[in-house]
């Protein structure tokens, strides 16, 4: 075995379903354009040409329906990998996701199940506008059913697909659009990720930077930035939207006594709302400080650079918010 | 953990024995028999809804039995059914035990979604039937996936997907005609053309209200079928599914029906009149395919009347197991969302 290669999340993500199509031959990915155009984001490049026709379909503009075929691709006995270019597109199949996929466990009494993975780009940073750029994983999180994961490193990005094929039940991955050209150190080898559990990205004693997907890489900045002015801040890489991670969340959160919630998602009704409350619910009385939230700005996502950058989480705005915390300590 | 129902009834309550097979494809009197059972146990859930033991959304088949019982007749154990939330029927001409639906109507761990779905959501993976969506259209891309997946295992199966005619104004309906065809996917389309979605009439929901027209422009054979006429479906079906079987691409059958009661319960009826239902009445399926049976000298009284007790034993009985039942208990609430096995 070789060592550890330099490579992209993108490559992660391609070599991840490279392994999964040789492992199991009822493995077969779906989507718009992720054969011969080898995928919108070039995730899957190369893969047609290696595993034919077949195994790497490229589908109409029918999001509803490839979704929903993919359903029944599970149903009958195949392990589908269903590429959705991204989450704004996604809306369109909302409904087969929501109202079959996960449902269906549930609304058979545990005689069907749908083990079914789908994957889609999320996020901004890219300055293309509203209807490409939107953080709605916490849509999806709020689903009982699903599975939700958010891969923000390299080693998540190639290790979370395998055991997310092996989860009997629908499981959807959202991969910040931002992070494909992340770069970093691939083992060989398959090696599957548990995807029950958050990680603790960077121990700290002084506060809880609790991030996902995107948002990760934002609060390690941040997180650097403050250990040079003393305060040692733990991030916490939630990895799993559904279900919570709540123990880790906690333990973090009561380790360090002060937590910020870095999300790029809207405020109201979001995943940071939810980290909040939680942490409220449970820890109240072992906190330093109200748990504070750098959200997404509540706006469709503006196109021009600064605007957008304006309605993105940023270190600064982070570091701002760990100061306001414990300032008042 | 607990299993699922098992086929077998639950334990104490008489059950018939094994009255549920599939018709056979071409016997005239099986289907006469199986639109009857239909009819028969259809009725007993109006009586139940009535007396309030069945609660929630039921949409009565009453007046489309010729539908169900014909298509099912075309096929095998190894072929896959998609139906809709109007189901009791696909259900039972597909052999599932008439006690699993009524214990599910009653909300019991016997019926067969453990009480989870009610009415609209029955299923049953050992009989490869997919049931039961309540979305109208949603359940277009299952099949073309069941179909897809039997494909790619090398199955040859045909998976036979019902829907209604409000389904055609649908995204999802277009799009799935459109990768079934493009796919050449063994999908067998069954629209049930009862005219109406709700109370909205199809010649108001559809520019071109010939399905079998617009099914015909996305590449596939596509024919329009007398839907009262439980032997002309059975003709239509076999040969359709025949040719589906062999790898012809999917194809879709437009099947002329009529309900006789109302879309459910809570339908008060206004947008058609007493006359219309009374017109399509006397085309009732029952009694088009009775007389032919008497006709042809393979139906008396007697042998009606016979058909008509058995009937009624196997309905009586299946209302005897659901009310002998077991409501699952609270703390299993949440069971059953994801696998109990999962990470
Ligand atoms: C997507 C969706 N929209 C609306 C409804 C409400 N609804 C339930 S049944 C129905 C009519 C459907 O008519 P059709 O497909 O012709 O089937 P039929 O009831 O005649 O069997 C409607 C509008 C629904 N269940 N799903």
């Amino acid at each position: 075995m070789s060592a550890a290669a330099p490579a992209t999340y993108r490559e992660a993500v391609r070599e991840a379903i490279r392994e999964a199509l040789r492992r199991d031959d009822r493995v077969f990915l779906m989507g718009e354009d992720v054969g011969r155009y080898g995928g919108s984001y070039a995730v899957s490049a190369g893969l047609l040409e290696e595993f034919g026709e077949e195994r790497v379909r490229d589908t109409p503009l029918s999001e509803l329906t490839f979704v929903g075929a993919g359903i029944g691709a599970a149903l009958a006995g195949m392990r589908p990998i269903v590429e959705v270019m991204t989450i704004n597109f996604s809306l369109l199949a909302l409904d087969q996701v929501v109202n079959t996929a996960a449902a269906m466990r549930h609304m058979s009494g545990g005689r069907l199940g749908v083990p079914l993975v789908i994957r889609m780009a999320t996020g901004g940073g890219r300055q293309v506008a509203a209807q490409h750029s939107h953080s709605l994983e916490a849509w999806y999180a709020h689903v009982p059913g699903l599975r939700v994961l958010a891969p923000a490193t390299i080693e998540d990005a190639r290790g979370m697909l395998w055991p997310a094929l092996a989860d009997p039940d629908p499981v959807v991955i959202v991969e910040h659009a931002g992070l494909y050209n992340l770069r970093g150190e691939l083992p060989p080898g398959p090696a599957p990720v548990d995807i029950a559990s958050a990680a603790v990205r960077r121990p700290g004693r002084d506060v809880t930077l609790v991030a996902h997907g995107g948002t990760v890489a934002v609060a390690a900045e941040a997180a650097g930035r403050l250990a040079a002015e003393g305060v040692e801040a733990e991030v916490l890489d939630l990895r799993v939207l559904r279900p919570l991670d709540r123990p880790a969340i906690l333990a973090s959160a009561r380790r360090t006594r002060r937590v910020v919630v870095v999300d790029e998602g809207w405020r109201t009704c979001g995943l940071s709302a939810e980290v909040a409350a939680h942490v409220a619910e449970e820890a109240f009385y072992e906190l330093e400080a109200p748990v504070a939230r750098v959200c997404g700005a509540e706006v469709p996502m503006p196109y021009a650079g600064h605007l957008e950058r304006a309605a993105m989480p940023q270190a600064d705005d982070v570091v701002a918010a760990v100061r306001g915390l414990v300032g008042g300590a | 953990m607990t299993g699922r129902p098992a086929d077998g009834p639950p334990g104490g309550a008489g059950a018939p024995a094994a009255p549920s097979a599939p018709a056979g494809a071409r016997d005239g009197l099986a289907l006469w028999r199986r639109m009857l059972l239909v009819r028969r146990f259809e009725e007993t859930c109006a009586e139940l809804y009535a007396a309030g033991r069945i609660r929630g959304f039921l949409h009565l088949y009453v007046g489309e039995e010729a539908v169900a019982a014909g298509a099912m007749a075309a096929l095998g154990p190894e072929d896959a059914v998609v139906a809709t939330y109007r189901e009791h029927a696909h259900a039972l001409c597909r052999g599932m035990p008439a006690w699993s639906l009524m214990a599910e109507m009653l909300g019991m761990a016997e019926g067969c979604s453990r009480g989870r779905g009610g009415s609209m959501h029955l299923f049953d993976p050992s009989r490869r039937f997919y049931g039961g969506n309540a979305i109208v259209a949603a359940g277009l891309p299952t099949a073309v996936g069941v179909a897809l997946a039997d494909r790619m295992r090398g199955r040859r199966a045909v998976t036979a997907c019902f829907f209604g005619d409000g389904a055609v104004a649908e995204g999802a309906w277009h799009e799935s005609l459109n990768l079934a065809a493009l796919w050449r996917l063994p999908v067998l389309f069954l629209c049930e053309n009862n005219r109406y979605a709700m109370g909205t009439e199809i010649t108001r929901a559809l520019a071109e209200p010939r399905v079998a027209r617009l099914a015909a422009r996305y590449g596939m054979p596509a024919e329009a079928v007398d839907g009262m006429d439980v032997e002309a479906v059975a003709d239509a079906a076999g040969a359709a599914a025949a040719r589906v079987r062999d790898g012809a691409g999917p194809a879709l059958l437009e099947l002329e029906t009529y309900r006789f009661r109302a879309h459910s319960m809570y339908d008060a009826e206004r947008y058609r009149s007493k006359a219309e239902v009374a017109r399509w009445r006397r085309r009732d399926p029952l009694t088009v395919q009775g007389d032919r049976l008497r006709a042809a000298g393979a139906l008396d009284d007697d042998a009606a009347a016979e058909a008509e007790r058995r009937v009624a034993e196997e309905i009586a009985a299946a209302v005897a197991i659901a009310s002998a039942g077991t409501p699952e208990p609270v703390e299993d609430l949440l069971r059953f969302v994801h696998a109990e096995e999962a990470l």
